[in-house]
């Protein structure tokens, strides 16, 4: 387990023999870089709650931005996202079993271990990727004012969200996509929205019982309703449709809602991925018996201490992104 | 390290019989603690949100305390703190403890500062 050569004569306080914190050298050195590590992550979810506490009342609402399960249609807040922490923290049960039998020396045991360890963190890595896209793609559309505020649509006697697409009108125009190959080629464009301002505003005349809410959280905790008057007078200021999220507009509130969540889910991410590859060399070592060579386990210690941290940083990622 | 599990959690309150038995006990606590943080997110219970306590909503303080407990058992058995010796235990724990109180007490009490200037100020962003 040392990784320092002892010569076998008495050691002394000073001579090289004390461990006055009772671990090995790469085990100490995979605690600092996890210090540090969390230093990092901290250092994002507390600009995350800066960002947050300056607008505190216009915050997007989780509940209301996070609300798919795959393969099932309708509104189910924070169900995948329980899925996702409990399979994260199955799959660090299963790493604490693999480093529990590698102490036995139960080499079998720890391969099957590690394998569904590697199993569940490429399940977790797969559900966010599907957040991502679900996330970038969006689902009801809004609009943006001049001023950089959304503005989204909801039925009047339901309270439900309209989609764009259920109430825009067509109107022929010419306005194509500019495409390098047959523009200017150094300039290109992403590609247009599925309808225009000037559509979605006439939609919107033409059906009464649509009204319009804004990113204003009133006392009650819900997003601020106008009246169908002030939601014409607020149509004025339409500058853009929005569908979906990307690092400059999103759908769903303050820009920084959606900077924060590709930067932070997405950081966290890399980190799940590059702990799957980790487990992966670890997991080819286990099974070719470099460890029952070398008579510990102490690998897989290491690397379990890795792959708990990022199941620890999820649980913050949970709190602070999802449920607080 | 085989033999050197402290096998009780909740300060003595459960001991487990073997260092396996542990880790499942860990996991069911910790299921139960999600669970709880799932189903008082989706009801969000009305006493919860009203009370407001230093600031923040009550339901928000339960979960960042939920939180907080969850991690400190993720690290203390499934990291195997609580077998390492206290001297390496302070070290990784206050080091960022310290730390991230003191920029979140920071930078939260900026960002609360620039919300009053946005909220108060001569300029109003309505449009």
């Amino acid at each position: 387990m040392d990784t320092t050569v002892t010569t076998g004569v008495k050691e002394n306080v000073w001579g090289g023999g004390n461990r006055p914190l009772g671990a090995s050298y790469g085990k100490l050195m995979m605690w600092f870089f996890l210090v540090s590590d969390a230093l990092t992550f901290s250092g994002f979810l507390a600009a995350y709650g800066f960002s947050r506490f300056k607008f505190m009342d216009i915050w997007p609402i989780a509940d209301e931005v996070f609300t798919h399960v795959p393969f099932f249609h309708g509104n189910y807040p924070m169900i995948y996202v329980a899925f996702m922490t409990f399979i994260l923290i199955m799959s660090s049960v299963t790493m604490v079993l693999a480093v529990d039998a590698g102490h036995k020396m139960k080499q079998k045991a720890v391969i099957w271990y590690m394998f569904a360890t590697i199993i569940g963190g490429a399940i977790f890595v797969g559900s966010q990727a599907w957040e991502w896209a679900t996330f970038i793609k969006g689902d009801y559309g809004a609009i943006e004012t001049k001023g950089g505020r959304i503005l989204q649509f909801v039925n009047a006697e339901t309270g439900e969200r309209v989609a764009l697409a259920d109430f825009a009108k067509t109107i022929p125009s010419e306005r194509v996509d500019h495409e390098r190959k047959n523009g200017i080629w150094f300039y290109g464009e992403t590609a247009l929205p599925s309808f225009s301002v000037n559509e979605v505003v006439a939609g919107f005349k033409a059906n009464p019982d649509i009204l319009i809410r804004t990113e204003t959280i009133g006392e009650d905790g819900h997003k601020t309703l106008l009246t169908r008057q002030e939601s014409l007078d607020k149509l004025s200021d339409a500058s853009q449709v929005v569908e979906g999220a990307n690092l400059i507009h999103n759908e769903y509130g303050s820009r920084l809602f959606a900077d924060f969540f590709f930067f932070i889910t997405g950081f966290h991410g890399f980190h799940v991925f590059s702990g799957v590859v980790i487990n992966l060399i670890i997991f080819f070592n286990v099974v070719l018996g470099t460890y029952e060579k070398r008579g510990h386990y102490e690998m897989v210690e290491k690397v379990g201490l890795y792959w708990h941290f990022v199941d620890l940083v999820w649980v913050f990622v949970f709190t602070f992104f999802y449920l607080v | 390290m085989a033999d050197g599990h402290k096998l009780e959690i909740f300060r003595g309150l459960v001991k487990f019989k073997s260092n396996t038995q542990k880790i499942w006990g860990v996991l069911a606590f910790l299921t139960f603690v999600t669970a709880i943080e799932v189903v008082l997110g989706i009801y969000k219970p009305a006493g919860l949100v009203e009370t407001h306590v230093l600031g923040m909503k009550l339901l928000n303080w339960i979960f960042i305390i939920l939180t907080l407990v969850k991690a400190y058992y993720i690290a203390w058995d499934f990291m195997h703190l609580r077998d390492e010796k206290s001297s390496l235990r302070r070290a990784i724990v206050w080091t960022p403890v310290f730390l991230v109180i003191y920029l979140s007490f920071i930078l939260l009490v900026e960002g609360d500062y620039i919300y009053n200037v946005y909220k108060d100020g001569f300029m109003a962003w309505n449009f």
